[in-house]
């Protein structure tokens, strides 16, 4: 997936010289994950900036210069440590296009790796999604494969608006055979990753492998999970979600994020603003335990959802 | 033990040798002839330091200045006249708010600028409509310098649809994208990093896409205040801005006081203009109160950025004339009570000393206490938080002086809002216009009134104006409307003309 993205990125480099890189270590050291490797080489260092390590500032930047005409990728070496440039993600980045009266247009891409890893602990654990979600003026989207990797890259940066990218740290190793030809992703758009009758999973990011593995297991007991990748984590793509509890009636929300103020939070009310009279069933939400992140392994497996649990709450619904 | 190689002499070595040549300015240290100096010695200060180094006016440029005074003058007569108007129309423009708010025209939070006019009349009428300026809450002037209208400011303050921002921004968010104005910012420091992403802009321009105006760099000017001094993003973007040798200005307009807190209580090192060579990048200070000072500190600032030699950080000693906000009371800047001349205090206080040393006996009692009672009266009129440090306390000569000493300290600081209203900048200016012959009475009069005028139209252009329309709520919030998303029938959200209408709920 990295490759995806770094293409993606290439791409949008040679097209637009007004679109660059800013961010720690994305220059000579080619990015932590190896996102934006050689892209210093190809484009120089200023084009592709790398950055003391000052969050705070270093977003503000970037929206600074956006105001001024360019297009900044700005990368936060973790989603975590974006935290600390919150100030300027919501005051400015979300705001100043409004109370400038639409005078200025922040069209920034805000990216980063972020979700639970492999023992990273606690603050290198975080799922920004649910922090975030409130902002006025921000959208947010989260990748999970190669192709909608680059597609949304792509499209994020074309975007006129400011837009979160969330990468996951597991999935960046992922591998898929991707068109050579040029293509974009929808920022608002769900994906339909299985197309089935009796549940609507909704999920996003690296929950999608654990629903799809406990499909697998589902449908060798019987079942016929649809599973969407909700992908546009704000705002919610209505209509694929919407024709899915249509035809379904049940609804199971697997997300990573915590279940406090969550992302599946909020996907419940829309639902439920929306499709009440489609459902047969409580909406269900498996999201992660309101824990950090502990270190060990065996208590950081249990505090996002495994693939076991996913097959138990389906049976659970679909009585 | 440590290995013989490391020494610590390159921690000794100046600040030059490390940023690749370039020479700091050399900073003049001792006295300097500013009365505000020379107040700060006669009263001491509250904070002991202090009372060593002393707020230094710019005689960085003074040997300019002395040459450059006598052959030509530092400002023609159109560049006076100028300057002039633009802080006549600062102040006239503020007062008015002030006016309006009161009479419940504009609401909220509305921070005025009396008395630091010279700065932003000064900084700003230099630059280019191409070069940028990023302000604080305190942001109407720096509007009206770089040219923004005055009657789209005043609308904006009304929350009427015409505002510069339509009304959607209010009095801490102004925003002109055709004059370069990128706000307006209600937290402090959040812009400083705005106006470092534009410097980089500018660079960026020249660099990668070609593009440059004929005179160089486009600057980026950011205003801040003594308080943002201490926040983190300012000293982030001090880094950014010298390590990649920005076209940005940062202009440090130091009133001495955020809301309510000192700067001298908030600050380790009050001087903040020597925080800039810590960084690498000249460090000025300059008095803010005297607009063709702040000016040559200016140019030479903008010219140096404009060259691509990098940042400038220059400290303009100024004071704002009213509260924080229209909404501050604006307690802790004047006296509590009446106070007497400081001479009163000194001689009281010396025959006090007199009459008590040369009294014996019971006698001594007697009167001591019959003196202690009339100090107490006397001392009503003296600020509750000296009394207990004064002359009730000890009888002693030494203490009776002590006492003197801390009511002359206390006294300045009731001082300060007088001691600033006589060095006001635009009395300055105008005395400096007709002694040098720069222009008349009567044309300073008409400019008066021309702009005393345009502030009158603006508010009648504000008060016609009409307010922002229902279907006005949604219409910002995204750059593209897309964001709102997909909703249930397929169709974006943003083509249901509940949205045109303002009316849907999001």
């Amino acid at each position: 997936m990295f490759e995806a993205l770094r293409e993606a990125l290439i791409e949008e480099m040679k097209l637009d010289p007004t679109v660059c890189v800013m961010g720690e270590d994305v220059g000579h050291y080619g990015g932590s994950y190896k996102v934006t490797k050689g892209l210093a080489e190809m484009f120089g260092d200023l084009r592709v900036l790398d950055t003391p390590i000052a969050e705070n500032s270093f977003t503000g930047m970037g929206i600074g210069a956006a105001m001024k005409g360019l297009r900044p990728v700005v990368e936060g070496m973790n989603m975590g440590f974006l935290l600390l440039a919150y100030n300027q993600i919501s005051n400015n980045c979300g705001m100043l296009h409004y109370t400038s009266g639409g005078q200025f247009k922040i069209p920034v891409v805000i990216r980063g790796p972020g979700g639970v890893g492999r023992q990273l602990g606690a603050e290198h654990s975080q799922r920004l999604e649910s922090y975030f979600q409130s902002i006025p003026g921000l959208q947010m989207v989260a990748c999970s494969t190669p192709y909608n990797a680059k597609g949304l890259m792509k499209a994020a940066i074309r975007s006129e608006n400011p837009v979160v990218l969330f990468e996951h740290v597991l999935l960046y190793n992922m591998k898929e055979k991707i068109p050579d030809e040029e293509y974009i992703c929808c920022l608002e758009e769900a994906e339909m990753v299985r197309p089935g009758e009796h549940v609507t999973i909704l999920t996003y990011s690296r929950m999608r492998y654990h629903v799809m593995q406990a499909a697998k297991t589902l449908v060798n007991k019987g079942y016929d999970p649809e599973v969407i990748d909700i992908r546009s984590l704000k705002p919610f793509d209505l209509h694929t979600i919407g024709n899915s509890i249509k035809k379904t009636h049940r609804v199971l929300i697997v997300e990573e994020c915590m279940r406090t103020g969550g992302i599946g939070a909020s996907l419940r009310s829309a639902i439920i603003d929306n499709f009440w009279d489609y459902l047969d069933a409580p909406i269900m939400c498996l999201s992660s335990q309101d824990v950090p992140t502990p270190y060990a392994a065996t208590l950081e497996d249990a505090t996002v959802v495994q693939p076991a649990q996913i097959v138990a709450a389906v049976e659970q619904i679909c009585q | 033990m440590a290995a013989a190689s490391f020494t610590a002499a390159k921690f000794l070595a100046p600040v030059a040798a490390r940023s690749g040549g370039e020479k700091a300015p050399p900073l003049p240290a001792g006295a300097s002839s500013s009365s505000f100096a020379r107040a700060m010695r006669r009263g001491g200060a509250h904070h002991p330091r202090l009372r060593t180094a002393l707020a230094v006016s710019s005689d960085v440029l003074a040997g300019n200045k002395a040459q450059a005074a006598a052959a030509n003058p530092a400002v023609t007569r159109e560049e006076a006249l100028e300057l002039y108007e633009d802080m006549v129309l600062g102040r006239v423009f503020e007062d008015m708010c002030a006016q309006m708010y009161y009479r419940g025209k504009m609401f909220g939070f509305v921070h005025l600028y009396n008395g630091q006019e010279a700065v932003s009349t000064g900084f700003i009428k230099y630059l280019n409509q191409a070069d940028c300026v990023v302000s604080t809450y305190r942001d109407h002037v720096h509007a009206l310098s770089k040219g923004v209208p005055a009657r789209s400011v005043m609308a904006e303050l009304f929350g009427k649809a015409t505002g510069c921002c339509r009304g959607q921004g209010g009095s801490m968010h102004m925003f002109s994208a055709p004059h370069n104005l990128l706000g307006g910012f209600a937290f402090i420091g959040e812009g400083i990093p705005v106006a470092t992403g534009a410097a980089f802009a500018a660079k960026y321009r020249h660099e990668v896409l070609k593009q440059s105006g004929p005179d160089g760099l486009d600057v980026t000017v950011a205003f801040f205040g003594d308080g943002t001094c201490n926040n983190g993003q300012f000293f982030e973007c001090l880094n950014m801005a010298q390590l990649w040798k920005l076209p940005i200005i940062f202009v440090v307009e130091n009133n001495l006081w955020a809301i309510g807190m000192s700067h001298l209580r908030a600050t380790s090192d009050p001087e903040i203009f020597k925080k800039g060579p810590a960084f690498g990048m000249p460090g000025v200070h300059v008095d803010g109160m005297d607009v063709l000072k702040v000016r040559e500190v200016a140019k030479e600032a903008i010219d140096r950025a404009r060259r691509g030699e990098g940042p400038t950080l220059v400290e303009c000693e100024t004071y704002r004339f009213r509260g924080h906000s229209l909404a501050d009371p604006d307690e802790l800047r004047k006296p509590g009570k009446d106070y007497f001349p400081v001479s009163f205090y000194f001689f009281a206080s010396l025959v006090k000393f007199l009459v008590l040393t040369r009294l014996s006996g019971e006698m001594e009692n007697g009167i001591k206490a019959s003196l202690a009672k009339f100090a107490v009266v006397w001392y009503s009129v003296v600020p509750i938080e000296l009394v207990n440090e004064t002359l009730l306390s000890d009888f002693s000569f030494l203490s009776s002086l002590h006492s003197s000493y801390l009511i002359c300290q206390h006294s300045d600081r009731y001082d300060e809002k007088s001691h600033y209203a006589a060095r006001d900048p635009i009395t300055a200016l105008k005395k400096y216009i007709i002694e040098e012959n720069l222009g008349t009475e009567s044309e300073l009069k008409s400019i008066e009134k021309k702009i005393e005028d345009v502030v009158e139209e603006a508010v009648e252009f504000a008060d016609a104006s009409p307010h922002p329309p229902r279907s006005q709520l949604l219409e910002n919030v995204f750059a593209d409307p897309k964001g709102f998303g997909i909703g249930p029938d397929g169709k974006y959200r943003c083509e249901d003309p509940k949205f045109t209408q303002g009316t849907a709920q999001v």
